[in-house]
């Protein structure tokens, strides 16, 4: 198990490590911050400060060195827009995102495996054809088109929400049901198909050669066995939530971390993108180790 | 008979399928009665398990549907009962166990937690069950079953898995039990014990036990009445000696004709030349050694048969031979030449000579591609056997040779039966002009009279081609009227080698002894005579002689100290009255080493209060039942 864990860590380090020289040398692509923060008509010794502040001065192999060597200690610069160290900007960011992330994925894990489950026991019934027509929404309804329309209906129209923002209990709902839908769709036709296979298995002839009724069939014997690629789509759909729902976050002007990277990106303020992209990356590495800890304890067989 | 406790009436169960409805069974009627044991036999589609699993409400509707007949369980029609009804009669009055433990046990709870359940689901409370569950584990023979509670199904070996099914379907004790194929894909000991076990437990409940099988060994063990199945009708039914002495119906009387181990056996010759020659073959994996180290030789023109167990090595020095896995010592002399170090030219020149029958032609035949492509591929890959030209002609004479016709040249596998693709893989071997097939358990997984089919055409093709065989087998009836040599495995080594005649003669080893009492003859007297030889045995000799083999408790030593503090839990007075004292059970003496300590013989379930010495299950208590 700590084997496990340890191998686990080495070869992320190694993908974070790739991750951060990519990432660091892909955004000085973008162009010179100096253009962007200073007016056109700023002095050249304006414009030189600006650059020894920021230690733009450098060759492009030295303040690569002096971001590794910061990082070591943790330090992951400060946001040039912001002028607060940049970590402090991305968790702040990341937490919402992650609630985020963890209310709408709590919600469509329950409802997917719920539904997918009752339709796979009764092929053809009411909750089967339920379930049909959400896969076929949730693969085929574009999450920007379905926000904008939400906006439209519920908050302008209607009335009932706001449009954008985190006050309340209520800035929730919109962004949460848009991101619901797609995953929701994705998980339920998995659970649906694992649940098929595991209803018709032999151990479900036993349970029910022993008396056993349709719930305990369904949720005690099957569901357990049908969850293993279910959790392997759950963990993906989380992990895209994680990275910061772009969009959603964009056209609901949530604060997240998706769309921090996306401001970022366009500021050139290249320490919070780095920090950004770290984060989220050591967050989706602890949600595979959850996941895969997930696996073993449904399935005594796998072991690690 | 009294009056029957579960009785099917002229019951007719069809499926729709895409290619229209078929009839599973058409007007079945059997009956069973307390205390009986009634053999539901026959071939694989013959129907033989729909009726039962019409009993428990097993079947799928749709795409089955029951068209006619009655289910009558103490006169009652349960196909007119709720759903919810019929479910409190599953697992309490009427319990089933499977083929297949592992796939029927689930492989995410515990043993322990599938045990309570059948009890808990009928309303006895959970820690109850819990403390049920373990008197039940002991009582079928699961050593340290408080630890083996904690346990998931793959961690126990296949017959005690099979064991864990039994004790899940008696926890309630049924006044029913019916056990599809329960010993089918176990080892000839392990069926011994587990039918010796249910045998056991029938008498000492008084419980109805319907067995379905395929095996008439299995009906000669056990059976009192039996019942023959074909195309899902009832062809024969009468008591088990009847119907096996005075077949009235054709295809029974087929049947019992095809049952192998009634031929001549052949007879000894000179020793032949041998062509082939094992010297010290080893095979570890990792830290697990599968062969010690074995010697043997096959002669021109031999059959050779290498029996044993699963987990003996007897696969193993198949694929070592084949080089389809590398030995870890040792050599392989075929020609004077070693097959373990030649080098990879040479080898593929020499695997034409040494060709392989699997198990299972629907897995081993690849179902892409059409029987002409099968059969031709191995020209492709040795040039200079067959020309181009002359392909098609050769494939249908061996197609031909094996007893289809050549117009199957175009099919794809799965439009044959089993049999049938059994001969394709056969041809296929001939195409390349072999001097050896190693046939690995070849027959095993066919119905009787297409084994016995295919027998005959291995044994048309050896004097025809002169070939030699080695014949992997684990079923010994087979063996004796086909081998001429017997070779046998155990745990990696050879425990005894000789003659057919020899070794099923006059076998020198405990083992193979202990493996041909535990084979199963179709006679019933027969079986009978076996049985109590089986208990003189086991009763003058030391128990290990007979159970040794058993590699489910090789593994697994005996808590004999958990045991007698659970004994006499119970309090017997509180025991409901028992039934007159059936005869005494044929125990298999000896067959839990160590599990049963002659000091604290358990109370069985049914309290018999003043039970007979007799029954007591003691290994070390051999007298008694003499």
């Amino acid at each position: 198990m700590q084997r496990f864990l340890a191998k686990r860590a080495v070869s992320s380090a190694v993908s974070l490590i790739l991750l951060v020289i990519a990432v660091f040398f892909l955004s000085r692509l973008t162009g010179d911050p100096t253009d962007l923060y200073l007016p056109v008509d700023a002095s050249a010794e304006a414009r030189e400060n600006f650059r020894v502040l920021h230690g733009l001065d450098q060759p492009l192999i030295w303040q690569f060195l002096d971001y590794l060597r910061d990082l070591v200690r943790l330090d992951f610069g400060d946001s040039i827009r912001r002028a607060r160290p940049a970590l402090e900007v991305v968790t702040e960011a990341f937490a919402w995102t992650l609630q985020l992330a963890l209310i709408t994925m709590a919600i469509v894990s329950g409802a997917a495996i719920t539904l997918g489950a009752l339709a796979a026991f009764n092929l053809g019934g009411i909750f089967d054809r339920i379930a049909t027509f959400f896969s076929l929404i949730g693969a085929s309804a574009p999450d920007f088109w379905v926000a904008i329309v939400a906006i439209t209906v519920f908050s302008v129209g209607l009335g009932w929400l706001p449009t954008s923002g985190t006050g309340t209990v209520w800035h929730w709902i919109l962004p949460v049901s848009v991101l619901f839908i797609r995953p929701f769709g994705l998980i339920l036709q998995v659970v649906r198909g694992s649940m098929i296979t595991a209803l018709g298995s032999p151990y479900v002839k036993t349970a029910r050669a022993k008396g056993a009724g349709p719930r305990a069939v369904i949720f005690v014997h099957a569901l357990r066995n049908a969850m293993l690629p279910v959790l392997t789509v759950i963990g993906d759909q989380a992990a895209a939530l994680l990275n910061g729902a772009v969009v959603v976050e964009t056209i609901f002007g949530f604060p997240g971390v998706g769309k921090l990277m996306i401001d970022s990106i366009l500021q050139r303020d290249f320490s919070v993108v780095l920090a950004a992209i770290m984060v989220t990356a050591f967050a989706i590495f602890v949600m595979n180790i959850l996941i895969d800890l997930a696996y073993a304890a449904l399935d005594p067989r796998i072991r690690y | 008979m009294a009056d029957p406790l579960l009785e099917i009436r002229d019951l007719s169960v069809t499926f729709d399928t895409a290619r229209g409805p078929v009839h599973a069974v058409k007007h079945v009627s059997w009956s069973v009665g307390p205390g009986e044991v009634l053999a539901i036999l026959g071939e694989s589609g013959s129907g033989k398990s729909v009726s039962s699993s019409a009993v428990l409400d097993l079947i799928d509707m749709p795409p089955g549907r029951i068209d006619s007949g009655e289910i009558l369980f103490e006169g009652r029609n349960i196909l007119e009962m709720s759903k919810a009804e019929r479910r409190r009669l599953n697992g309490r009055r009427i319990a089933m166990i499977f083929q297949d433990p592992l796939s029927h046990l689930n492989p995410v709870w515990t043993v322990g937690w599938q045990v309570e359940e059948t009890m808990v689901l009928h309303g006895t409370p959970r820690a109850e069950a819990k403390a049920e569950t373990l008197r039940l584990l002991a009582k079928v023979g699961i050593p340290d079953p408080a630890a083996a509670a904690e346990k998931y199904p793959h961690q126990f070996s296949g017959g005690q898995r099979q064991r864990l099914m039994i004790a899940m379907a008696l926890a309630l004790k049924p006044d029913v039990l019916i056990a599809d194929e329960p010993t089918t894909a176990l080892d000839v000991t392990v069926q011994a014990q587990i039918l010796g076990l249910l045998e056991e437990l029938q008498k000492e409940t008084g419980m109805a036990l319907v067995i379905i099988t395929h095996d008439l060994g299995v009906v000669a063990e056990i059976a009192q009445r039996v019942v023959v199945m074909s195309k899902g009708e009832i062809v024969e039914a009468g008591s088990a000696a009847e119907v096996y002495r005075n077949p009235q119906h054709p295809y029974t009387r087929r049947l019992i004709a095809a049952a192998p181990g009634k031929g001549e056996i052949r007879a000894e010759a000179e020793p032949p030349a041998p062509v082939l020659s094992l010297q010290n073959v080893s095979k570890k994996y990792g830290a697990f050694t599968a062969l010690h180290g074995i010697s043997y030789q096959l002669g021109e023109g031999e059959t050779l048969a290498i029996v044993g167990e699963s987990g003996s090595g007897k696969s193993t020095t198949a694929r070592l031979l084949l080089r389809l896995e590398e030995a870890s010592g040792g050599r392989a002399l075929y020609r004077g030449r070693d097959l373990f170090a030649m080098p990879p030219k040479e080898l593929h020149a020499m695997r034409r000579d040494i060709q392989m029958v699997f198990q299972d032609p629907t897995q081993s035949l690849n179902p892409r591609m059409t029987v002409f492509q099968l059969i031709s591929e191995g020209w492709a890959i040795h040039p200079g056997i067959v020309e181009k030209s002359r392909w098609k002609a050769r494939v249908a004479e061996l197609l031909r040779e094996v007893g289809l016709s050549e117009e199957h040249m175009h099919r794809h596998p799965h439009q044959f039966s089993g049999g049938q693709r059994q001969r394709i893989a056969i041809a296929r071997a001939l195409a390349l002009e072999p001097r050896i097939i190693v046939c690995d358990e070849a027959v095993s997984a066919l119905d009787v009279q297409v084994q016995a089919q295919v027998i005959e055409l291995l044994a048309r093709l050896r004097a025809s081609h002169g070939l030699s065989y080695i014949f992997i087998a684990h079923d010994l009836p087979v063996v004796r009227d086909f081998a001429d040599r017997v070779l046998v495995m155990q745990g990696g080594r050879i425990v005894e080698q000789g003659s057919v005649q020899q070794i099923f003669e006059a076998p020198r080893e405990a083992y193979t002894r202990a493996l041909l009492a535990a084979s199963l003859d179709p006679d019933p007297e027969v079986q009978a005579r076996r049985r109590a030889a089986r208990k003189r045995e086991a009763g003058a000799a030391p128990p290990s002689a007979a159970s040794a083999p058993a590699p489910s408790h090789r593994s697994a030593p005996a808590s004999p100290a958990a045991r007698p503090a659970r004994c006499g839990r119970r309090n017997p007075a509180a025991a409901p009255p028992h039934p007159p004292a059936p005869p005494p059970p044929a125990h298999r003496r000896g067959r839990r080493p160590g599990t049963r300590s002659p000091a604290a013989p358990c109370r069985p379930r049914r309290g018999s209060a003043p039970r007979s010495p007799r029954s007591r299950p003691s290994a070390t208590a051999p007298a008694a039942s003499a």
